[in-house]
Protein backbone atom coordinates (compact mmCIF):
# COMPACT_ATOMS: atom_id res chain seq x y z
CA UNK A 1 0.00 0.00 0.00
CA UNK A 2 1.44 3.17 -0.82
CA UNK A 3 2.35 6.06 1.65
CA UNK A 4 -0.17 8.50 0.13
CA UNK A 5 -3.20 6.52 0.52
CA UNK A 6 -2.15 5.55 4.05
CA UNK A 7 -1.99 9.26 5.43
CA UNK A 8 -5.59 9.97 3.73
CA UNK A 9 -6.71 6.87 5.80
CA UNK A 10 -5.21 8.50 8.75
CA UNK A 11 -6.73 11.69 7.95
CA UNK A 12 -10.27 9.93 7.17
CA UNK A 13 -10.18 8.70 10.58
CA UNK A 14 -8.78 12.18 13.07
CA UNK A 15 -11.47 14.02 11.05
CA UNK A 16 -14.50 13.41 12.61
CA UNK A 17 -13.03 14.58 16.23
CA UNK A 18 -10.88 17.44 15.03
CA UNK A 19 -14.01 18.83 12.76
CA UNK A 20 -15.75 18.64 15.89
CA UNK A 21 -13.23 20.31 18.26
CA UNK A 22 -12.37 22.80 16.05
CA UNK A 23 -16.45 23.50 14.89
CA UNK A 24 -17.48 23.22 19.00
CA UNK A 25 -14.83 24.41 20.41
CA UNK A 26 -12.51 27.17 18.79
CA UNK A 27 -15.50 28.72 17.02
CA UNK A 28 -16.76 29.00 20.24
CA UNK A 29 -13.95 30.24 21.93
CA UNK A 30 -12.79 32.73 19.06
CA UNK A 31 -16.58 33.94 18.98
CA UNK A 32 -16.16 34.29 22.80
CA UNK A 33 -12.84 36.19 22.32
CA UNK A 34 -14.43 38.69 19.84
CA UNK A 35 -17.74 39.06 22.01
CA UNK A 36 -15.37 40.08 25.02
CA UNK A 37 -14.44 42.78 22.46
CA UNK A 38 -17.38 44.34 21.48
CA UNK A 39 -20.22 46.75 23.77
CA UNK A 40 -23.64 46.67 24.53
CA UNK A 41 -25.57 49.63 23.72
CA UNK A 42 -29.08 49.14 25.12
CA UNK A 43 -29.60 45.99 23.98
CA UNK A 44 -27.77 46.39 20.58
CA UNK A 45 -24.61 44.30 20.19
CA UNK A 46 -21.63 46.22 18.18
CA UNK A 47 -18.97 44.75 17.38
CA UNK A 48 -15.59 46.33 16.83
CA UNK A 49 -12.54 46.56 18.73
CA UNK A 50 -13.64 48.48 21.91
CA UNK A 51 -11.44 47.63 25.11
CA UNK A 52 -14.29 48.86 27.48
CA UNK A 53 -15.44 45.75 28.82
CA UNK A 54 -11.69 45.47 30.05
CA UNK A 55 -11.43 48.78 31.28
CA UNK A 56 -14.77 48.68 32.91
CA UNK A 57 -12.60 45.56 35.32
CA UNK A 58 -10.47 48.35 36.63
CA UNK A 59 -13.29 51.16 36.95
CA UNK A 60 -15.99 49.14 38.44
CA UNK A 61 -14.46 48.37 42.21
CA UNK A 62 -16.82 44.73 42.66
CA UNK A 63 -15.40 43.55 39.23
CA UNK A 64 -12.04 44.06 40.99
CA UNK A 65 -13.74 42.86 43.97
CA UNK A 66 -14.60 39.40 42.62
CA UNK A 67 -11.24 38.83 41.03
CA UNK A 68 -9.99 39.49 44.62
CA UNK A 69 -12.19 36.94 46.12
CA UNK A 70 -12.05 34.41 43.95
CA UNK A 71 -8.20 34.37 44.46
CA UNK A 72 -8.48 34.73 48.18
CA UNK A 73 -11.01 31.39 48.24
CA UNK A 74 -8.72 29.50 45.67
CA UNK A 75 -5.48 29.76 47.44
CA UNK A 76 -7.35 29.02 51.05
CA UNK A 77 -8.54 26.01 49.36
CA UNK A 78 -5.14 24.81 48.05
CA UNK A 79 -3.44 25.38 50.85
CA UNK A 80 -5.92 24.10 53.19
CA UNK A 81 -6.43 20.98 51.43
CA UNK A 82 -2.85 19.84 50.45
CA UNK A 83 -2.00 20.10 54.39
CA UNK A 84 -5.14 17.91 55.02
CA UNK A 85 -4.20 15.56 51.99
CA UNK A 86 -0.50 15.22 52.78
CA UNK A 87 -0.74 13.07 56.12
CA UNK A 88 -3.89 11.40 54.67
CA UNK A 89 -2.01 10.31 51.54
CA UNK A 90 0.94 9.59 54.01
CA UNK A 91 -1.01 7.15 56.45
CA UNK A 92 -2.71 5.44 53.29
CA UNK A 93 0.90 4.75 51.71
CA UNK A 94 2.78 3.71 54.91
CA UNK A 95 0.33 2.62 58.10
CA UNK A 96 -2.37 0.98 56.01
CA UNK A 97 -0.75 -3.15 54.55
CA UNK A 98 -0.58 -3.09 50.95
CA UNK A 99 -3.09 -5.28 50.21
CA UNK A 100 -5.43 -3.35 51.91
CA UNK A 101 -4.33 0.23 50.20
CA UNK A 102 -6.50 0.21 47.33
CA UNK A 103 -8.98 -0.38 48.87
CA UNK A 104 -8.76 2.57 51.32
CA UNK A 105 -7.92 4.57 48.36
CA UNK A 106 -10.74 3.71 46.59
CA UNK A 107 -12.91 4.74 49.34
CA UNK A 108 -11.55 7.82 49.83
CA UNK A 109 -12.25 9.04 46.88
CA UNK A 110 -16.05 7.63 46.60
CA UNK A 111 -17.89 10.79 47.47
CA UNK A 112 -15.51 12.51 44.70
CA UNK A 113 -17.97 11.24 42.06
CA UNK A 114 -21.07 13.43 43.02
CA UNK A 115 -21.97 16.13 40.98
CA UNK A 116 -21.33 19.21 42.26
CA UNK A 117 -24.77 20.33 42.99
CA UNK A 118 -25.22 17.49 45.30
CA UNK A 119 -22.19 17.95 47.28
CA UNK A 120 -23.02 20.97 47.86
CA UNK A 121 -26.43 20.65 49.20
CA UNK A 122 -24.95 18.02 51.08
CA UNK A 123 -22.72 20.60 52.96
CA UNK A 124 -25.63 23.11 53.08
CA UNK A 125 -27.70 20.39 54.80
CA UNK A 126 -24.46 19.91 57.93
CA UNK A 127 -23.96 23.43 57.99
CA UNK A 128 -27.59 24.74 58.21
CA UNK A 129 -28.90 26.54 60.65
CA UNK A 130 -30.51 23.33 62.24
CA UNK A 131 -28.31 21.32 60.78
CA UNK A 132 -26.05 18.32 62.05
CA UNK A 133 -23.01 20.34 62.98
CA UNK A 134 -24.89 23.56 64.88
CA UNK A 135 -27.22 20.26 67.29
CA UNK A 136 -23.94 18.78 67.92
CA UNK A 137 -22.34 21.79 69.08
CA UNK A 138 -25.82 23.04 71.42
CA UNK A 139 -26.36 19.62 72.16
CA UNK A 140 -22.43 19.07 73.89
CA UNK A 141 -23.23 22.90 75.38
CA UNK A 142 -20.58 24.30 73.34
CA UNK A 143 -22.36 26.73 72.21
CA UNK A 144 -25.48 28.39 73.55
CA UNK A 145 -27.20 30.02 70.24
CA UNK A 146 -26.45 28.24 66.65
CA UNK A 147 -23.76 28.88 64.70
CA UNK A 148 -23.94 30.83 61.63
CA UNK A 149 -22.05 28.34 59.03
CA UNK A 150 -24.16 28.55 55.48
CA UNK A 151 -23.77 31.47 53.37
CA UNK A 152 -20.28 31.97 54.76
CA UNK A 153 -16.95 32.08 52.75
CA UNK A 154 -16.49 29.47 55.54
CA UNK A 155 -18.90 27.49 54.15
CA UNK A 156 -17.53 27.82 50.25
CA UNK A 157 -14.17 27.04 51.66
CA UNK A 158 -15.15 23.62 53.39
CA UNK A 159 -17.64 22.11 50.93
CA UNK A 160 -14.57 22.88 48.67
CA UNK A 161 -11.67 21.57 50.53
CA UNK A 162 -13.77 18.64 50.89
CA UNK A 163 -13.69 18.05 47.02
CA UNK A 164 -10.23 18.90 46.46
CA UNK A 165 -8.55 16.44 49.52
CA UNK A 166 -9.65 13.47 47.60
CA UNK A 167 -7.69 14.84 44.71
CA UNK A 168 -5.01 15.62 46.31
CA UNK A 169 -4.88 12.10 47.87
CA UNK A 170 -4.61 10.18 45.28
CA UNK A 171 -2.23 12.61 43.28
CA UNK A 172 0.41 12.64 46.24
CA UNK A 173 -0.53 9.21 47.58
CA UNK A 174 0.73 8.13 43.59
CA UNK A 175 4.01 10.10 44.23
CA UNK A 176 4.26 8.52 47.66
CA UNK A 177 3.80 5.32 46.12
CA UNK A 178 7.04 5.45 44.01
CA UNK A 179 9.24 6.42 46.32
CA UNK A 180 11.90 3.66 46.98
CA UNK A 181 12.47 2.87 50.88
CA UNK A 182 15.80 3.37 50.34
CA UNK A 183 15.98 6.92 50.22
CA UNK A 184 14.88 7.20 53.85
CA UNK A 185 17.23 5.04 55.04
CA UNK A 186 19.79 6.32 53.47
CA UNK A 187 18.93 9.86 55.22
CA UNK A 188 18.37 8.13 58.33
CA UNK A 189 21.74 6.07 58.15
CA UNK A 190 23.81 9.48 57.38
CA UNK A 191 22.19 10.86 60.39
CA UNK A 192 19.64 12.49 59.50
CA UNK A 193 16.57 13.17 62.35
CA UNK A 194 12.73 12.23 61.09
CA UNK A 195 12.04 15.28 60.84
CA UNK A 196 15.12 16.53 58.66
CA UNK A 197 14.74 12.98 56.52
CA UNK A 198 11.45 14.46 55.72
CA UNK A 199 12.37 18.08 55.26
CA UNK A 200 14.91 17.54 52.61
CA UNK A 201 14.40 14.36 51.30
CA UNK A 202 10.34 13.20 51.16
CA UNK A 203 8.99 16.49 50.50
CA UNK A 204 11.39 17.60 47.14
CA UNK A 205 10.68 14.16 46.30
CA UNK A 206 7.21 14.37 46.56
CA UNK A 207 6.50 17.85 44.97
CA UNK A 208 5.41 17.25 41.57
CA UNK A 209 2.46 14.94 43.48
CA UNK A 210 1.72 17.91 45.39
CA UNK A 211 1.72 20.66 42.29
CA UNK A 212 -0.05 18.63 39.95
CA UNK A 213 -2.78 18.01 42.97
CA UNK A 214 -2.37 22.09 43.26
CA UNK A 215 -2.99 22.93 39.74
CA UNK A 216 -6.02 21.25 39.61
CA UNK A 217 -7.43 22.28 42.32
CA UNK A 218 -7.03 26.10 41.29
CA UNK A 219 -8.14 25.78 37.89
CA UNK A 220 -11.12 23.35 39.27
CA UNK A 221 -11.52 25.90 42.00
CA UNK A 222 -11.05 29.22 39.78
CA UNK A 223 -13.48 28.17 37.35
CA UNK A 224 -16.80 26.79 39.71
CA UNK A 225 -20.05 28.54 39.93
CA UNK A 226 -22.12 26.48 41.68
CA UNK A 227 -20.06 25.91 45.07
CA UNK A 228 -19.74 29.37 46.11
CA UNK A 229 -23.36 30.08 44.53
CA UNK A 230 -24.76 27.39 46.64
CA UNK A 231 -22.69 27.64 50.12
CA UNK A 232 -21.71 31.03 50.30
CA UNK A 233 -24.80 33.09 49.85
CA UNK A 234 -24.91 36.15 48.49
CA UNK A 235 -22.76 38.35 50.79
CA UNK A 236 -19.44 38.12 48.05
CA UNK A 237 -19.29 36.53 44.92
CA UNK A 238 -16.93 35.07 42.59
CA UNK A 239 -16.02 35.77 38.91
CA UNK A 240 -18.09 32.78 37.46
CA UNK A 241 -20.92 34.23 39.67
CA UNK A 242 -20.56 37.66 38.54
CA UNK A 243 -20.47 36.02 35.30
CA UNK A 244 -23.57 34.03 35.58
CA UNK A 245 -25.53 37.84 36.57
CA UNK A 246 -23.90 38.93 33.53
CA UNK A 247 -26.06 36.68 31.48
CA UNK A 248 -28.97 36.42 33.58
CA UNK A 249 -29.88 39.78 34.66
CA UNK A 250 -28.51 42.03 31.98
CA UNK A 251 -27.53 39.53 29.00
CA UNK A 252 -24.66 41.69 28.61
CA UNK A 253 -22.44 38.75 26.90
CA UNK A 254 -19.21 41.25 26.19
CA UNK A 255 -18.58 41.72 29.99
CA UNK A 256 -19.40 38.33 31.03
CA UNK A 257 -16.84 37.27 27.41
CA UNK A 258 -14.39 39.38 28.94
CA UNK A 259 -14.45 38.05 32.51
CA UNK A 260 -14.20 34.43 31.13
CA UNK A 261 -10.90 35.45 29.36
CA UNK A 262 -9.61 37.14 32.64
CA UNK A 263 -10.68 33.75 33.61
CA UNK A 264 -8.91 32.38 31.50
CA UNK A 265 -5.31 34.56 31.70
CA UNK A 266 -5.35 33.68 35.37
CA UNK A 267 -5.46 30.03 34.82
CA UNK A 268 -2.47 30.21 32.25
CA UNK A 269 -0.69 32.14 34.95
CA UNK A 270 -1.03 29.73 37.25
CA UNK A 271 -0.25 27.02 34.81
CA UNK A 272 3.28 29.03 34.60
CA UNK A 273 3.97 29.35 37.45
CA UNK A 274 3.60 25.56 38.64
CA UNK A 275 4.81 24.49 35.16
CA UNK A 276 8.33 23.81 36.33
CA UNK A 277 6.56 21.03 38.35
CA UNK A 278 4.19 19.33 36.83
CA UNK A 279 3.55 15.45 35.62
CA UNK A 280 0.58 15.58 34.30
CA UNK A 281 1.08 12.43 31.89
CA UNK A 282 2.43 10.61 35.44
CA UNK A 283 -0.70 10.86 37.66
CA UNK B 1 -0.76 7.29 71.49
CA UNK B 2 1.72 7.85 68.66
CA UNK B 3 1.03 4.21 67.38
CA UNK B 4 -2.44 5.52 67.20
CA UNK B 5 -2.07 9.05 65.77
CA UNK B 6 -2.24 7.61 61.71
CA UNK B 7 -5.38 5.68 62.70
CA UNK B 8 -6.91 8.75 64.53
CA UNK B 9 -6.30 10.75 61.32
CA UNK B 10 -7.51 8.49 58.87
CA UNK B 11 -10.81 7.83 60.45
CA UNK B 12 -11.14 11.63 61.32
CA UNK B 13 -10.28 12.67 57.23
CA UNK B 14 -13.11 9.49 56.42
CA UNK B 15 -15.41 11.18 59.01
CA UNK B 16 -15.14 14.31 56.83
CA UNK B 17 -15.05 12.81 53.48
CA UNK B 18 -18.39 11.11 54.50
CA UNK B 19 -20.17 13.39 56.98
CA UNK B 20 -22.26 15.52 53.92
CA UNK B 21 -23.20 11.73 52.04
CA UNK B 22 -23.82 10.26 55.05
CA UNK B 23 -26.40 13.63 56.05
CA UNK B 24 -27.83 13.49 52.69
CA UNK B 25 -28.90 9.33 52.32
CA UNK B 26 -29.91 9.35 56.44
CA UNK B 27 -31.95 12.32 56.06
CA UNK B 28 -33.51 10.95 52.81
CA UNK B 29 -35.33 8.47 54.94
CA UNK B 30 -36.43 10.76 57.22
CA UNK B 31 -40.08 10.24 57.94
CA UNK B 32 -40.46 14.06 59.20
CA UNK B 33 -40.79 17.05 56.77
CA UNK B 34 -37.20 18.52 57.11
CA UNK B 35 -33.89 16.81 56.61
CA UNK B 36 -32.51 17.72 59.85
CA UNK B 37 -32.40 16.39 63.23
CA UNK B 38 -33.70 14.89 65.03
CA UNK B 39 -34.37 11.96 63.02
CA UNK B 40 -38.14 11.45 62.88
CA UNK B 41 -38.76 7.65 62.64
CA UNK B 42 -37.30 6.06 58.90
CA UNK B 43 -39.58 5.66 56.32
CA UNK B 44 -39.42 6.05 51.68
CA UNK B 45 -42.16 7.79 51.69
CA UNK B 46 -40.03 11.03 49.69
CA UNK B 47 -38.70 7.99 47.11
CA UNK B 48 -42.13 7.47 46.20
CA UNK B 49 -43.21 10.83 45.97
CA UNK B 50 -40.42 11.87 43.72
CA UNK B 51 -41.29 8.54 41.73
CA UNK B 52 -44.91 10.01 41.26
CA UNK B 53 -43.53 13.22 40.33
CA UNK B 54 -43.20 13.97 36.37
CA UNK B 55 -40.80 16.41 36.56
CA UNK B 56 -37.98 14.66 38.42
CA UNK B 57 -38.65 11.39 36.67
CA UNK B 58 -38.52 13.28 32.95
CA UNK B 59 -35.41 14.77 34.32
CA UNK B 60 -33.72 11.92 35.41
CA UNK B 61 -34.75 9.94 31.58
CA UNK B 62 -33.32 13.26 30.28
CA UNK B 63 -29.72 12.99 32.40
CA UNK B 64 -29.36 8.68 31.14
CA UNK B 65 -29.99 9.81 27.70
CA UNK B 66 -27.67 12.85 27.73
CA UNK B 67 -25.24 10.64 29.56
CA UNK B 68 -25.14 7.57 27.86
CA UNK B 69 -25.26 9.04 24.06
CA UNK B 70 -22.69 11.51 24.68
CA UNK B 71 -20.59 9.42 26.29
CA UNK B 72 -20.49 6.99 22.98
CA UNK B 73 -20.24 9.91 20.53
CA UNK B 74 -17.19 10.89 22.73
CA UNK B 75 -15.71 7.78 22.69
CA UNK B 76 -16.35 6.72 19.31
CA UNK B 77 -14.74 10.29 17.96
CA UNK B 78 -11.94 9.46 20.81
CA UNK B 79 -11.30 6.56 19.58
CA UNK B 80 -11.30 7.29 15.87
CA UNK B 81 -9.02 10.05 16.22
CA UNK B 82 -6.90 8.01 18.88
CA UNK B 83 -6.21 5.44 15.68
CA UNK B 84 -5.72 7.63 12.97
CA UNK B 85 -2.37 9.53 15.35
CA UNK B 86 -0.74 6.21 16.83
CA UNK B 87 -1.37 4.45 13.73
CA UNK B 88 -0.50 6.81 10.98
CA UNK B 89 2.01 9.35 10.38
CA UNK B 90 0.29 12.64 9.79
CA UNK B 91 2.05 15.84 9.01
CA UNK B 92 1.52 18.42 12.50
CA UNK B 93 0.73 15.05 14.86
CA UNK B 94 1.57 17.12 17.87
CA UNK B 95 -0.46 20.22 17.08
CA UNK B 96 -3.33 17.91 16.44
CA UNK B 97 -3.12 16.08 19.71
CA UNK B 98 -2.68 19.70 21.34
CA UNK B 99 -5.64 20.82 19.66
CA UNK B 100 -8.16 17.45 20.62
CA UNK B 101 -6.54 17.91 24.03
CA UNK B 102 -7.12 21.89 24.42
CA UNK B 103 -10.92 22.14 25.56
CA UNK B 104 -9.66 20.08 28.95
CA UNK B 105 -7.62 23.43 29.87
CA UNK B 106 -10.34 24.86 29.79
CA UNK B 107 -12.94 25.36 32.60
CA UNK B 108 -16.53 24.21 32.00
CA UNK B 109 -18.24 27.57 32.42
CA UNK B 110 -16.56 28.93 29.62
CA UNK B 111 -17.18 26.18 27.15
CA UNK B 112 -20.94 26.72 27.84
CA UNK B 113 -20.18 30.33 27.53
CA UNK B 114 -19.42 29.96 24.67
CA UNK B 115 -20.99 27.19 22.97
CA UNK B 116 -24.36 29.05 24.07
CA UNK B 117 -23.47 31.98 22.54
CA UNK B 118 -22.61 30.19 18.69
CA UNK B 119 -25.94 28.58 19.40
CA UNK B 120 -27.94 31.96 20.11
CA UNK B 121 -26.04 33.52 16.73
CA UNK B 122 -26.91 30.52 14.40
CA UNK B 123 -30.67 30.59 16.33
CA UNK B 124 -29.90 27.42 17.26
CA UNK B 125 -32.57 26.26 19.88
CA UNK B 126 -31.18 25.06 23.41
CA UNK B 127 -32.30 21.47 24.36
CA UNK B 128 -30.96 17.93 25.62
CA UNK B 129 -28.69 18.43 21.92
CA UNK B 130 -27.16 21.10 22.66
CA UNK B 131 -26.34 19.95 26.20
CA UNK B 132 -25.41 16.60 24.90
CA UNK B 133 -23.13 18.27 22.66
CA UNK B 134 -21.41 20.45 25.35
CA UNK B 135 -20.69 16.86 26.77
CA UNK B 136 -19.26 15.57 23.74
CA UNK B 137 -17.09 18.57 23.95
CA UNK B 138 -15.61 17.86 27.45
CA UNK B 139 -15.49 15.04 27.24
CA UNK B 140 -13.99 14.11 23.92
CA UNK B 141 -10.40 14.91 24.91
CA UNK B 142 -10.93 12.75 27.94
CA UNK B 143 -11.50 9.98 25.62
CA UNK B 144 -8.83 10.52 23.24
CA UNK B 145 -6.09 10.80 25.59
CA UNK B 146 -7.23 7.34 27.54
CA UNK B 147 -7.69 5.46 24.22
CA UNK B 148 -4.55 7.09 22.83
CA UNK B 149 -2.22 6.27 25.55
CA UNK B 150 -2.96 2.78 25.98
CA UNK B 151 -2.43 2.21 22.23
CA UNK B 152 1.23 0.29 22.39
CA UNK B 153 3.30 -0.91 20.34
CA UNK B 154 3.07 -4.72 20.53
CA UNK B 155 -0.82 -4.03 19.52
CA UNK B 156 0.78 -2.57 15.89
CA UNK B 157 1.98 -5.73 15.72
CA UNK B 158 -1.50 -8.06 15.96
CA UNK B 159 -3.41 -5.33 13.45
CA UNK B 160 -0.02 -6.03 10.89
CA UNK B 161 -0.66 -9.85 11.01
CA UNK B 162 -4.30 -9.39 11.21
CA UNK B 163 -3.49 -7.03 7.81
CA UNK B 164 -1.31 -9.45 6.09
CA UNK B 165 -4.10 -12.92 6.61
CA UNK B 166 -6.36 -10.69 4.04
CA UNK B 167 -8.27 -8.60 6.52
CA UNK B 168 -9.10 -5.61 5.03
CA UNK B 169 -9.06 -2.03 7.23
CA UNK B 170 -12.82 -2.06 9.02
CA UNK B 171 -12.13 -5.92 10.03
CA UNK B 172 -8.88 -4.67 11.47
CA UNK B 173 -10.11 -2.26 13.69
CA UNK B 174 -13.33 -3.78 14.85
CA UNK B 175 -11.98 -7.24 14.95
CA UNK B 176 -8.55 -6.96 16.22
CA UNK B 177 -8.02 -3.31 17.47
CA UNK B 178 -11.01 -2.54 19.29
CA UNK B 179 -11.17 -6.35 21.26
CA UNK B 180 -7.76 -5.51 22.50
CA UNK B 181 -8.32 -2.53 23.57
CA UNK B 182 -11.15 -2.85 25.47
CA UNK B 183 -10.39 -2.07 28.86
CA UNK B 184 -9.27 1.51 27.62
CA UNK B 185 -12.66 1.78 25.60
CA UNK B 186 -14.84 1.24 28.22
CA UNK B 187 -12.92 3.07 30.64
CA UNK B 188 -13.27 6.42 28.72
CA UNK B 189 -16.62 5.15 28.38
CA UNK B 190 -17.88 4.81 31.82
CA UNK B 191 -15.63 8.05 33.04
CA UNK B 192 -17.44 10.05 30.40
CA UNK B 193 -20.85 8.92 31.51
CA UNK B 194 -20.30 10.08 35.03
CA UNK B 195 -18.88 13.18 33.93
CA UNK B 196 -22.08 14.05 32.15
CA UNK B 197 -24.46 12.46 34.75
CA UNK B 198 -23.05 14.55 37.29
CA UNK B 199 -22.14 17.94 35.10
CA UNK B 200 -24.30 21.32 36.27
CA UNK B 201 -23.33 24.64 34.74
CA UNK B 202 -23.06 22.96 30.66
CA UNK B 203 -26.20 21.52 30.99
CA UNK B 204 -27.65 24.65 32.68
CA UNK B 205 -26.69 26.98 30.09
CA UNK B 206 -27.26 24.80 27.26
CA UNK B 207 -30.95 23.56 28.64
CA UNK B 208 -34.23 25.57 28.32
CA UNK B 209 -37.52 23.21 29.11
CA UNK B 210 -36.15 19.58 29.26
CA UNK B 211 -33.34 19.66 31.73
CA UNK B 212 -31.23 17.08 33.37
CA UNK B 213 -31.09 15.92 36.75
CA UNK B 214 -28.50 18.37 38.47
CA UNK B 215 -29.96 21.50 36.86
CA UNK B 216 -33.90 19.99 38.57
CA UNK B 217 -32.48 19.72 41.53
CA UNK B 218 -30.71 23.27 41.50
CA UNK B 219 -34.51 24.58 40.14
CA UNK B 220 -35.56 22.81 43.33
CA UNK B 221 -32.75 23.97 45.61
CA UNK B 222 -34.49 27.89 45.68
CA UNK B 223 -37.41 26.22 47.58
CA UNK B 224 -35.42 25.05 50.34
CA UNK B 225 -33.94 21.94 52.55
CA UNK B 226 -36.41 19.39 52.00
CA UNK B 227 -36.20 14.93 52.22
CA UNK B 228 -37.21 15.05 48.42
CA UNK B 229 -34.08 16.68 47.44
CA UNK B 230 -32.17 14.27 49.89
CA UNK B 231 -33.93 11.26 47.98
CA UNK B 232 -32.92 12.51 44.45
CA UNK B 233 -29.72 13.63 45.25
CA UNK B 234 -28.65 9.84 47.10
CA UNK B 235 -30.26 8.56 44.08
CA UNK B 236 -27.50 10.41 41.81
CA UNK B 237 -24.92 9.64 44.45
CA UNK B 238 -25.93 6.18 43.95
CA UNK B 239 -25.80 6.05 39.96
CA UNK B 240 -22.13 8.01 39.64
CA UNK B 241 -20.75 5.05 42.45
CA UNK B 242 -22.43 2.46 40.59
CA UNK B 243 -20.62 3.50 37.87
CA UNK B 244 -17.13 4.24 39.12
CA UNK B 245 -17.58 1.00 40.90
CA UNK B 246 -18.27 -1.13 37.56
CA UNK B 247 -15.53 0.65 35.94
CA UNK B 248 -13.11 -0.32 38.54
CA UNK B 249 -14.20 -4.00 38.62
CA UNK B 250 -14.91 -4.64 35.15
CA UNK B 251 -11.17 -2.75 33.78
CA UNK B 252 -9.01 -2.76 36.24
CA UNK B 253 -9.40 -5.91 37.51
CA UNK B 254 -9.23 -7.32 34.65
CA UNK B 255 -6.43 -5.47 33.69
CA UNK B 256 -4.29 -6.86 36.75
CA UNK B 257 -5.14 -10.58 36.17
Amino acid sequence: MNARRETLRGWGFAAPALIWTALLFVVPFAVMGAMSLAVLDGRTLIWGLHFDNYAALTEKAYLLRAIFVSLEITVTVTVVSILLAYPLAWVIAFHVPPRWQRLVLLLTILPFWTSYVVRSYAWLLVLAREGVVNTALTGLGLTAEPVTLASTRFATVTGFVHFFVMLLTLTIYANLIQLSPNYRRAAMDLGASAFQTFRHVILPLTLPGIMTGAFLTFVLCIGDYITPQILGGNNELTVPQVIMVQLGRRADFPLASALAIVLMAIVTLAYLGFARWLRLDRV
Amino acid sequence: MMRLLPWLYLAAMFTFIYLPVGVLVLFSFQDGGLPVPPVEGLSLRWYADILTDRRLVDALTNSLIVAISSGAVAVVLGFCAAYALARHVLPGAALLRGLLIAPLTVSYLIVGLGLLMVMNRLGIGLSLWTAGIGHVVINLPICFAIIYASMGAQHKNAERAARDLGANEAQVVLLVTVPMLAPAILAAFFLSVTLSWDEFIIAFLLTRFDVTLPVEIWNLLRSGLSPRLNAVGSIVFLVSVTTVLVLELLVFRRRRS
